[in-house]
């Protein structure tokens, strides 16, 4: 069923539209960048664009920064929210589910199809960055070629920097899961794959809202998106564990409860569409 | 005979309605049969609570010999469905559609499944489209790409709500006939239809829901029994009736309708008075007087009255 599910997944060419669209960003970003030389300043701006005209090895990580905060998490909301929810509408849940295919069954591969495709999506965002990163930004001739600054100054070999570099990608994937077991949850609630991602996105709106409120800062530590940019930590010298451990956690709770949620909601509800 | 699917007290309530009330079916092995109600009556929560799509709030469902909805799964890998109108993912070909849901469930073994994948486009007549991806198939032909999941892995019993709409006469047709040509080979039948004329063209047993409550089971040839009148079209109406007096219940034109005798004293009776006959056939019971008579008017139907409707020719949403 899982490989039913994926082939599903890579016969949509939706899919690969939202992936080829998640890919352009921060190319269009890279090729401003080289073509004008100005980089925001240390500090301002998505994370990392400062460092990236010095050696574009880190661009990769810039270019996740730049979609993570919206466009990574709508993608993954999208494909989300339609997985159960979207074959309701088109009627085909109901010849799955007499098939015979258990609705556990089911579920789950469907939730194996969303992190297929949430970590294709991180994996081609970063393949494509290296590439055009380094195409775009060659280093300057006195630098050394196999070095390049990390966050706290000091200086990652290119081994050091890829290494790290997979853990972010594994980090916002996991941070991704997330955001994809909340549309999951209410993809099996409303039987509009639209209305269930709309939801996610509401729900992580709220959360970034409250991030930034002072007067929220009680429950600050639970929000889901809290950590988010914890993935920052791995390219400080040493890794700076705290957050990310923390944001790991919290991810962890949100995906457990809500794809019980999602379960169980599924296991009793009548399928009428 | 065994019983392929049989409820007892079978009721489901969304809210306040009640959407189904203490049904008992029982559908025998080899049956054709024919599960008639007006639009609401709670034909197709019926069809969804016995697929285990929909929970039932009190009562049991036997399918096939397994309780449902805990052994669900054993009952319907044996079991094909067309529930409430066809449907496909619109940017794959028929044939993709068909392999992806063999794929999806057990007793679908991948060494043979182009060969049945095909077999069942041939049957249903998509073989010359097999390839086109569905987003441009007609209604009708999504409907027999419907039929072909249902048919795909030879099961025991076929379980179809409005199988022929959006079918053209010639269509209807061949899909009467295949599933008379199935059920002859062992497949049970249950068709889910508003159409009289389709059940009573196609099967032996009737089952009437009238507002969620079943108000008639029984089969075809018992229901149309004769009514004990005989119809005569004679040349000679005047001599006929002149030799009728106390049986003749109604005249109209050259068409009696004589009671209390059978058809073979009718006609001794009247060839020895003289009258020509030229149509002479005892009167049964049509489907839709049954039907009529048991049922009220469908609950679509918002202005109340009392002219009772059943829609015998098409859907009425």
């Amino acid at each position: 069923m899982i490989a039913v599910e994926l082939s599903k997944l890579l016969r949509r060419p939706h899919t690969w539209i939202s992936i080829a669209l998640l890919c352009l960003l921060p190319a269009i970003v890279a090729v401003f960048l080289a073509a004008t030389d100005v980089a925001p300043r240390p500090g301002e701006g998505p994370a990392f664009l400062s460092a990236v005209l010095a050696n574009g090895a880190l661009f990769p990580a810039a270019a996740l920064g730049i979609v993570l905060p919206l466009f990574l998490p709508v993608a993954v909301a999208v494909v989300a929210g339609d997985s159960v929810a979207g074959e309701a509408s088109t009627g085909t849940l109901r010849y799955l589910l007499v098939r015979p295919v258990g609705r556990t069954r089911l579920l789950v591969a469907k939730l194996a199809a969303v992190m297929a495709f949430l970590l294709i999506s991180v994996i081609a965002v970063a393949v494509t960055a290296y590439i055009v990163g380094t195409r775009l930004f060659v280093p300057e001739p006195g630098s050394p070629p196999t070095v390049v600054t990390g966050l706290s100054g000091s200086t990652l070999t290119k081994e050091q920097l890829a290494w790290r570099t997979a853990l972010v990608i594994l980090y916002i994937a996991w941070s991704m899961l997330g955001v994809a077991a909340v549309a999951l949850f209410l993809s099996t609630v409303t039987d509009s794959g639209l209305g269930a991602a709309l939801g996610a996105l509401a729900v992580l709106v709220m959360s970034q809202v409250l991030v930034t409120l002072d007067a929220a800062s009680s429950v600050k530590a639970y929000l889901p998106t809290r950590y988010w940019l914890a993935w920052v930590d791995f390219f400080r010298d040493p890794i700076l564990w705290r957050d990310i451990e923390r944001g790991l956690l919290v991810q962890g709770v949100y995906v457990v409860v809500l794809l019980a949620m999602a379960w169980a909601n599924f296991m009793t509800r009548d399928v009428t569409a | 005979m065994n019983s392929v699917i049989s409820t007892h007290g079978l009721t489901k309530r969304f809210g306040s309605v009640l959407a189904v009330d203490s049904v008992d079916l029982d559908v025998r092995e080899g049956d054709r049969y024919g599960f008639l109600g007006p639009n609401g009556s709670g034909k197709t929560t019926t069809v969804r609570m016995l697929l285990g799509l929909v929970f039932a709030t009190s009562g049991s469902i036997e399918l096939i010999g397994h309780p449902v909805p805990k052994r669900a799964r054993q009952a319907l890998v044996d079991v094909g469905a067309l529930i409430e109108g066809p449907a496909a993912y619109g940017h794959l070909s028929a044939r993709t559609n068909l392999t992806l849901l063999d794929a999806a469930g057990a007793r679908g073994p991948r060494r043979t499944r182009r060969a049945r994948v095909a077999e069942v486009l041939e049957q249903v007549g998509l073989d010359a489209v097999g390839r086109r991806p569905v987003k441009a198939y007609s209604f009708g032909m999504r409907q027999r790409l419907g039929l072909a999941a249902a048919l795909l892995r030879k099961p025991r019993l076929l379980v179809l709500d409005e199988p022929t709409n959006g079918l053209d006469p010639q269509g209807i047709r061949e899909v009467r006939d295949l599933l008379v040509a199935l059920n002859e080979q062992g497949t049970t039948v249950f068709l889910s239809s508003h159409l009289l004329a389709e059940v009573e063209a196609m099967c032996t047993r009737v089952g009437v829901l009238d507002r969620g409550r079943l108000v008639l089971q029984d089969d075809l040839a018992a229901l149309r029994r004769p009514t004990g009148r005989v119809v005569v079209r004679t040349a000679d109406p005047d001599i006929a009736a002149g030799v009728l007096d106390g049986q003749l219940e109604q005249r109209d034109g050259d068409r009696l309708v004589v009671r209390g005798l059978a058809p073979e004293e009718l006609t001794a009776l009247l060839v020895h008075a003289g009258a020509r006959i030229t149509e002479l056939v005892s009167e049964r019971q049509t489907l839709e007087e049954v039907v009529l008579g048991v049922t009220s008017s469908g609950s679509d139907r918002v202005t109340g009255g009392a002219a009772r409707r059943f829609s015998g020719r098409r859907r009425a949403s």
